[in-house]
């Protein structure tokens, strides 16, 4: 295969994942992986560091937008931010020493479990419960905007949820993904942070994640100019066309097809994982 | 709604409105980068488009593109994968700006908490992007 046919392949992929990424809330970098080593043979390595680049990109230009509407709580993004960066430094010095074979399965069952959330609907909980004591002298508790005007909202477990993001910061490095499904977890299941609150402040930090185990893998030679400048305006330019068309967007049906891209990845990436073939 | 002890412990106006300059900023920078990345992109497919891609097995990079020193030093030679290696590193410290504005906007609002833990966030990233180690 030629250079400029690889290029255009995995632009026109990274394109569509970037897109549905968009359309449906669960982010384009969980299936750039998958795709570039199942499809294209690409060594993992290549793969992640491409990823990266690309989950970068969508999460800096997405989290501007979320930034303006008020939901994003900057103390919680900064101070769990913590976490992740130490997480996705632990990751990055880590994967030098996990077989590739280790790091597929572990990645056929975050698919998984992706595909499985991504059926649930977020949990209603009251956001009003008294607060932790650590989330009031961390200056965590603030308001955000409803049909109503501004609510406030009080924190809850604070360390679950810090210790929750330092494996998000690890899986993000070790599979070269934003691991929003994560930070979304540790957000709204442990700190009981309203629905959009969460999701806006994952997004704040998913750029700074990526950006610490992307720092080294550049100087380790992850990061192959030829493999990510497709991935990554690919991605880029799907992610962004997808927030455009989003609002008028009927997406129980993108969802579902989605998640079906998701299952056939994950049984693939386990068996390949498994087998040994990766 | 809304009663007392709810209330944000410190005006979030201002911390608002230095958010947006920010968000701003990330968003020209992150464009920036795509556009160097694109101009990079344009010249490699022109000079090696034919050539044939192996990346099926791992190599490693060019030890020139792997240190900042080496991608720029290649980039302003007009080496077209030095040009991209070039667009994604400004991409790799887009947020890391963010970051460094961010404690900025803390310290001018002299909240020490959080001009430490930014601090913090900073450093680690920093650490990572310069020594390249983990």
């Amino acid at each position: 295969m030629t250079i400029w046919l690889l290029a255009l392949l995995l632009m026109v992929g990274s394109f569509g994942a970037g897109l549905l990424g968009a359309l449906t809330g669960l982010g384009g970098g969980l299936v750039i992986v998958p795709m570039m080593t199942l499809l294209f043979h690409i060594d993992l390595r290549y793969a992640i560091g491409a990823s990266l680049v690309s989950v970068i990109a969508t999460s800096s230009g997405a989290a501007a937008a979320y930034v303006r509407e008020g939901y994003t709580n900057v103390r919680i993004g900064i101070f769990l931010e913590v976490a992740t960066t130490i997480g996705a430094l632990v990751g990055a010095a880590l994967a030098g020493f996990i077989p590739t074979s280790a790091l597929a399965v572990l990645f056929g069952l975050v698919l998984l479990y992706t595909a499985y959330r991504s059926f649930r609907a977020p949990d209603e909980h009251p956001v009003d419960l008294p607060s932790d004591p650590l989330a009031v002298r961390l200056k965590m508790n603030s308001t955000y905007p409803t049909a109503g005007g501004m609510r406030p909202y009080s924190v809850q477990g604070v360390k679950g949820g810090f210790a929750l993001m330092f494996v998000a910061g690890i899986l993000s490095a070790l599979l070269g993904i934003g691991s929003g499904i994560v930070k979304v977890l540790a957000m709204d299941r442990t700190m009981k942070l309203p629905f959009k609150v969460s999701t806006t402040t994952s997004n704040f930090m998913i750029g700074v994640t990526a950006a610490a185990s992307a720092g080294v893998y550049l100087h380790r030679g992850y990061i192959e100019p030829v493999i990510s400048f497709p991935v990554m305006l690919g991605v880029l330019s799907g992610a962004l066309l997808g927030a455009r068309i989003l609002a008028g967007a009927r997406t129980l049906w993108l969802r579902r097809l989605f998640t079906a891209v998701v299952v056939v990845l994950a049984v693939e990436m386990l068996y390949k994982g498994l087998r040994g073939g990766l | 709604m809304s009663s007392p002890q709810f209330a944000p412990q410190s005006p979030d106006g201002h911390d608002h409105r230095v958010e947006q300059i920010v968000g701003r900023l990330l968003q020209l920078g992150v464009l920036l980068a795509a556009a160097v990345v694109l101009i990079g992109a344009i010249a490699l497919l022109v000079q090696y488009g034919r050539d044939i891609a192996g990346f099926q097995l791992f190599h490693g990079e060019n030890a020139a593109l792997t240190s900042i020193k080496g991608i720029i030093t290649a980039a302003f030679h007009g080496d077209s994968r030095g040009i991209v290696q070039l667009g994604l590193l400004l991409l790799i410290t887009t947020p890391i700006a963010r970051v460094a504005l961010t404690l900025v906007a803390f310290v001018i609002q002299r909240d020490r908490l959080y001009v430490v833990t930014t601090g913090i966030v900073l450093i680690l990233l920093l650490y990572g992007l310069i020594w390249g180690r983990a």
